[in-house]
């Protein structure tokens, strides 16, 4: 058996490892920033600025979701996305589209489109998710099954309601929609910058409940939690996090399962206070050190999802078949 | 003072605590017996306001489970449930300090970090402080959760089979760190038990329910009798005296 460490020496190790990541993650920006700029310097950072700013908003929102959702299901497999939050984001869009027509959204404040279309998520995901994790213990193969249909489901109306769109409409509408780091809206960054740090910042202060909520839920209420109360809000902020990062930069579905399950191994615990700012770190060094390597070493462009998907999902199917050894 | 006014609780169709008002007194150990699926574990949960009762109220010291605030209650009244698998990787010793959180909110004093020394030593944790919980034996990892529930300095202490898994030796050890929480600490201990012989030689009260119908309740003494026994577990039952103890021996 390995020699055990004592706590001092574990806060240590943690410490030494956030601030490694820190400085690595500050380089992979520091290069995301500067590598491959020819003409303008002054545009050249302020268009890769704007970039960073939605990959930093992103990372934040995608770690602190994930985390979360994670903890108040208690288990390290599913993650928002796989249960469909973004999906189901993106056919809310599509709806909305549809029944406004595309010539009113686009002219519409985008920040007030996000708004609408975020409170619609929330009040679905409210409805739907609650009625699946209020049961108690539920098989976590039974859930897995259940997000992929699910989400199969979100994507095939998505489809139809995008067939009944005019064609001309649709294309605004797919302009509208798959938004990527390369086309972000300004107005809309600044809007969710506000509401990733203001939840941020909510969360941070109820961090102790939160490692509390992870022990499981008779664990919890035995130590005073109100379970159910803490349950609901904590989905309610997932999902306007999902909503954040989704109406950005579209979904990257398996960021958030590779950032929170590589933070609690990197850090060596469950404890929020090292694994919210681990896996906020490691998410934007995938995102910022992943698009500079793509573009600028393979001279690719924007494929960064389809790689983040290829790596996450086997990270997946690993994790879900390691399951029952535990 | 835990009473039990009119519970009811039913699963699907199954009634599996029907109707059953108890008083159980402060101090002392209490034992819940009874044949698998008597409801032992339901009454013990819906105590604890883990699960809620379809009929009737629970009251401890006055406050109904209910409708009490969580963290109030959390004060008064400690639960162990039987199985405690966690998703969480943690060492005995944050395990313990999370016995703490309703008093603190999990930003540690100096005086909760002596009563998490204190629980550590009283069940003897010391040397397993800084180990991960699944690196533990099952009696230890066991130890580790009532030290927990220990912590949590309540005044009532609700345990679920705490000698599951443990053998002869461990068994022994945990009833006597029980009888000390009871006898030194003046905690209020209620246990569910299947084993009638352990009820009998470690507790001062015992509470005998059949079929989610409370059948008896009582002094230790009162209860360990051939024809209660056979009542309760539907065998016939050799009730003998074995130093100052009665020790229940079924036979068919």
């Amino acid at each position: 058996m390995a020699a055990v460490r004592t706590a001092p020496e574990r806060a240590t190790r943690r410490r030494r490892t956030l601030v490694v990541l820190g400085a690595v993650t500050a380089a992979a920006v520091a290069a995301f920033l500067t590598v491959g700029v020819t003409g303008a310097w002054d545009y050249a950072l302020e268009m890769r600025g704007r970039r960073l700013a939605a990959m930093a908003v992103v990372a934040v929102a995608v770690a602190l979701s994930t985390v979360l959702f994670q903890t108040v299901t208690n288990n390290r497999i599913l993650t928002p996305e796989i249960m469909g939050f973004d999906r189901l984001f993106v056919l809310v869009q599509t709806a909305g589209v549809f029944l406004l027509g595309s010539s009113t959204l686009a002219s519409a404040d985008p920040r007030l489109r996000f708004a609408v279309d975020t409170v619609a998520l929330v009040a679905f995901a409210a409805v739907l998710y609650r009625s699946l994790f209020s049961r108690t213990e539920r098989d976590v193969y039974v859930l897995v099954l259940l997000g992929v249909v699910l989400g199969t489901v979100f994507t095939s109306l998505t489809l139809l309601v995008s067939r009944l769109i005019d064609p001309n409409e649709f294309l605004t509408l797919q302009d509208l929609l798959f938004a990527s780091f390369t086309s972000v809206d300004q107005g809309l960054l600044g809007l969710t910058a506000v509401v990733v740090g203001v939840v941020a910042v909510g969360v941070w202060r109820h961090i102790p409940l939160l490692d509390v909520v992870a022990l499981g839920r008779d664990t919890a209420v035995g130590l005073g939690v109100e379970h159910r109360r803490v349950v609901d809000r904590v989905l309610l902020v997932v999902a306007v996090l999902v909503a954040v990062s989704t109406a950005l930069v579209g979904p990257i579905t398996f960021l958030g399962l590779l950032v929170a399950n590589l933070a609690r191994q990197l850090l060596g615990t469950h404890r929020h206070a090292w694994v919210l700012p681990g896996a906020a770190l490691l998410a934007l060094l995938a995102l910022a050190g992943g698009q500079t390597v793509l573009e600028q070493v393979l001279g690719l462009n924007s494929s960064l999802s389809i790689v983040v998907g290829l790596v996450g999902g086997i990270v997946f199917i690993a994790l879900l078949v390691r399951e029952p050894r535990q | 003072m835990i009473e039990f006014r009119s519970v009811s609780k039913s699963f699907g169709d199954t009634r599996v605590v029907d109707d059953v008002s108890l008083t159980i007194p402060t101090g002392g150990i209490t034992s819940l017996v009874g044949a698998n699926g008597a409801g032992k574990s339901t009454l013990l949960s819906i105590a604890a306001r883990l699960l809620p009762a379809d009929r009737g109220r629970v009251l401890v010291d006055g406050l109904d489970v209910a409708t009490t605030p969580g963290p109030v209650l959390a004060r008064r009244l400690a639960v162990l449930r039987q199985e405690n698998a966690m998703s969480v990787r943690l060492t005995v010793r944050e395990l313990v300090a999370f016995g703490r959180f309703p008093h603190s909110g999990g930003r540690l004093t100096a005086e909760d970090h002596r009563l998490v020394d204190e629980a550590m030593a009283w069940f003897e944790l010391d040397p397993l402080a800084d180990r991960h919980l699944d690196q533990l034996s099952g009696g230890q990892r066991q130890r580790a959760y009532v030290a927990m529930v220990m912590c949590q300095g309540t005044d009532h202490v609700l345990l679920d089979e705490p000698l599951n898994n443990l053998d002869m030796r461990h068994a022994v050890q945990m009833m006597r760190m029980l009888r000390g929480m009871a006898d030194e600490l003046g905690r209020t201990v209620v246990l569910v038990v299947h084993d009638v012989n352990v009820a009998s030689c470690y507790s001062d009260r015992i509470v005998a329910l059949r079929e989610g119908q409370l059948v008896a309740e009582g002094p230790t003494a009162d209860l360990m009798t051939p024809e209660l026994l056979r009542g309760v577990f539907d065998v016939e039952v050799e009730v003998h005296e074995l130093a100052g103890r009665r020790i229940g021996v079924p036979w068919s």
